[in-house]
């Protein structure tokens, strides 16, 4: 399996939700895809092509965010191809439905993300804080961009 | 939700929970504090939650403010046992964004540096799992045999750990090939001990006993919960970086994916033990077939764009991405390590268990979890501690112990 083929598979599973999509090397693929079509874009890839979710990266991009879904395409023969989906999000309100209900590994990373990078996942299973502490303020996002915090954490005893 | 809320959940079921047992959050002797809260009822554990992000040190926002170069030196700080797998997939990443080449020779020292690693990692492992089951003779050999592994990473790369040895388009420094006779007698040395521990191992009835049909994860949660390395292996699932994203030299040597079917604690380990000798095979064809010339594609800059990298560390799949904008510092460096998927698995694999089980079954997963003396077994309505970290291994050992006069030996 190389790109080429990934790049077809896909071309032939996800059809017209593919908003762009490129291969840089013969073992790696991007597809950029619309935020609405996520989840099933991310079943077709992970339950009908057999992909290993291998994690989700998002990021804070200079006009928006940026949620990157990596997928491994793994056969018996040496060479696998790791297929990124991204969307892009709002950069005022940024959310996107959540993948945890089609793929459960992905439930820890976007606990992960939400609170790093305060972006939104509808529909999660369980929202709770994966990393940050219990005094940790609300609406500060550590990954962010722009201005440092300037509050201070009251000392509880 | 803070972590207040969590107990009022817990709380809400109180008439089935009778006690809660908190596993950690903090182990001095590893790099990840966590806690599992485990919910059982009499010795039964009924539910399992985890909680993780006790030290978390924002590695991936501090890689934010370094150089490329640097970035190596602080990944490789992130796990002091994995201290080459993470470099070794954060330098792919950099050169996947810039398309280089490494030169050959340079592939070949990666491997053995990184088979090395993940020999010593498995030695650590039977080591600990001995103990937990109360075979402390395992312990020391494990820990003992592990020594000369060390010593020649101090050969060859002048550290015991963090080796930095791993650079973008290369390795940092050569391998000396006066070293390879003693690395190669080293090597036999411990194969042989390996194999004494295999039989020793594989071959106890009461080990079977204690350990067959236990904590077993199926090869369908396997692939659900995206399990990798040892843990997916044991379950049927033969997924290894080193063969479906070929990397370094690992297309150029003979060597096996070793895969068990059950996916319990015994075949954990056997995948564990096989996996020491593929990989002193890998290491010697490496020794016998390392061209010479460069080490170093001299990388000068990163272009604008982004790169993946992946590598098989001893506990499975590390993966880094890496986002450049043609600055010398990354604009963005997501790190996701092994045990990140490995452990929720322990949802599927400790629940209906029984607590003397669940000091192994975690650990089977190999979490960089390794000191027990903080486990404290709390009575749930009274705060008041019952049973401590010691007590726990007690009881495990104890079982063990009872196996072993049942089956009269």
């Amino acid at each position: 399996m190389d790109s080429e083929r990934v790049v077809e598979l896909l071309n032939k599973s996800l059809g017209a939700k593919i908003k762009e999509i490129s291969a840089p090397n013969p073992r790696r693929v991007y597809v950029t895809l619309d935020p609405a079509d996520i989840v099933e874009c991310a079943r077709t890839v992970h339950k009908e092509l057999g992909c290993r979710f291998n994690i989700a990266s998002g990021m804070q991009m200079q006009r928006d965010f940026e949620v990157l879904y990596h997928f491994a395409f793994e056969d018996d023969t040496p060479a696998g191809v790791v297929a990124t989906l991204r969307v892009h999000l709002d950069e005022k309100a940024p959310s996107v439905e959540s993948i945890s209900h089609v793929v459960p590994a992905a439930e820890w990373i976007e606990r992960e993300m939400r609170e790093l990078l305060g972006i939104e996942f509808r529909n999660h299973p369980d929202m709770r804080r994966l990393l940050l502490a219990e005094d940790w303020p609300a609406e500060v996002y550590p990954l962010r961009r722009g201005k440092p915090w300037e509050g201070k954490i009251e000392k509880k005893l | 939700m803070g972590r207040k809320d969590r107990e009022e959940t817990v709380s809400d079921n109180k008439e089935r929970i009778k006690s809660i047992v908190p596993i950690g959050p903090y182990h001095p002797l590893q790099e990840e504090p966590e806690l599992f809260r485990l919910h059982v009822e009499g010795e039964k554990v009924v539910d399992v939650d985890v909680d993780i992000g006790w030290n978390h040190r924002g590695i991936e926002k501090l890689a934010e403010s370094r150089s490329w170069d640097q970035v190596t030196f602080l990944v490789e700080r992130i796990c002091g046992i994995c201290s080459n797998s993470h470099p070794l997939a954060y330098v792919q990443a950099v050169e996947d964004c810039a398309g280089v080449q490494v030169p050959e020779r340079a592939l070949y020292i990666r491997t053995i540096v990184a088979e090395l690693e993940r020999l010593h990692s498995h030695l650590l492992w039977i080591g600990l799992a001995g103990h937990f089951l109360g075979y402390n003779t395992v312990f020391m050999w494990g820990w003992k045999y592990r020594e000369p592994v060390l010593d020649i990473f101090e050969e060859i790369t002048g550290n015991r750990n963090h080796y930095a040895m791993m650079k973008p388009g290369g390795v940092r420094r050569d391998v000396d090939p006066e070293y390879f006779p003693h690395i190669r007698k080293q090597l036999d040395e411990i194969e042989k001990q390996i194999t004494m521990v295999k039989g020793a191992v594989l071959d106890d009835p009461v080990l079977h006993a204690r350990l067959k049909g236990v904590g077993v994860l199926t090869r369908e949660k396997a692939i659900e919960y995206a399990a990798v390395g040892p843990v997916s292996r044991a379950s049927g699932v033969p997924s290894d970086i080193r063969r479906n994203h070929p990397y370094a030299a690992y297309d150029r040597v003979e060597w096996q994916v070793i895969t068990c079917e059950s996916g319990d604690v015994f075949d954990k380990a056997v995948v564990r033990i096989l996996e020491c000798f593929e990989t002193i095979k890998i290491i010697r064809q490496c020794l016998d077939n390392i061209p010479n010339g460069e080490i170093d594609a001299r990388l000068k800059e990163v272009p604008p764009g982004e790169g993946i990298g992946v590598a098989e560390a001893p506990r499975g799949e590390v993966f880094h991405y890496v986002r450049s904008d043609g600055t010398n510092l990354p604009i963005r460096h997501k790190v996701r390590a092994p045990t990140y998927m490995n452990l929720p698995t322990c949802k599927a694999t400790v629940v209906g268990q029984s607590i003397t089980d669940a000091t192994i079954i975690l650990a089977a997963i190999d979490p960089c979890y390794c000191c027990t003396e903080r486990i404290s077994v709390i009575d749930a309505d009274t705060h008041k501690q019952v049973m401590t970290g010691r007590d726990l291994v007690r009881l495990s050992q104890e079982k063990t112990l009872r196996l072993r006069k049942g089956l009269g030996l």
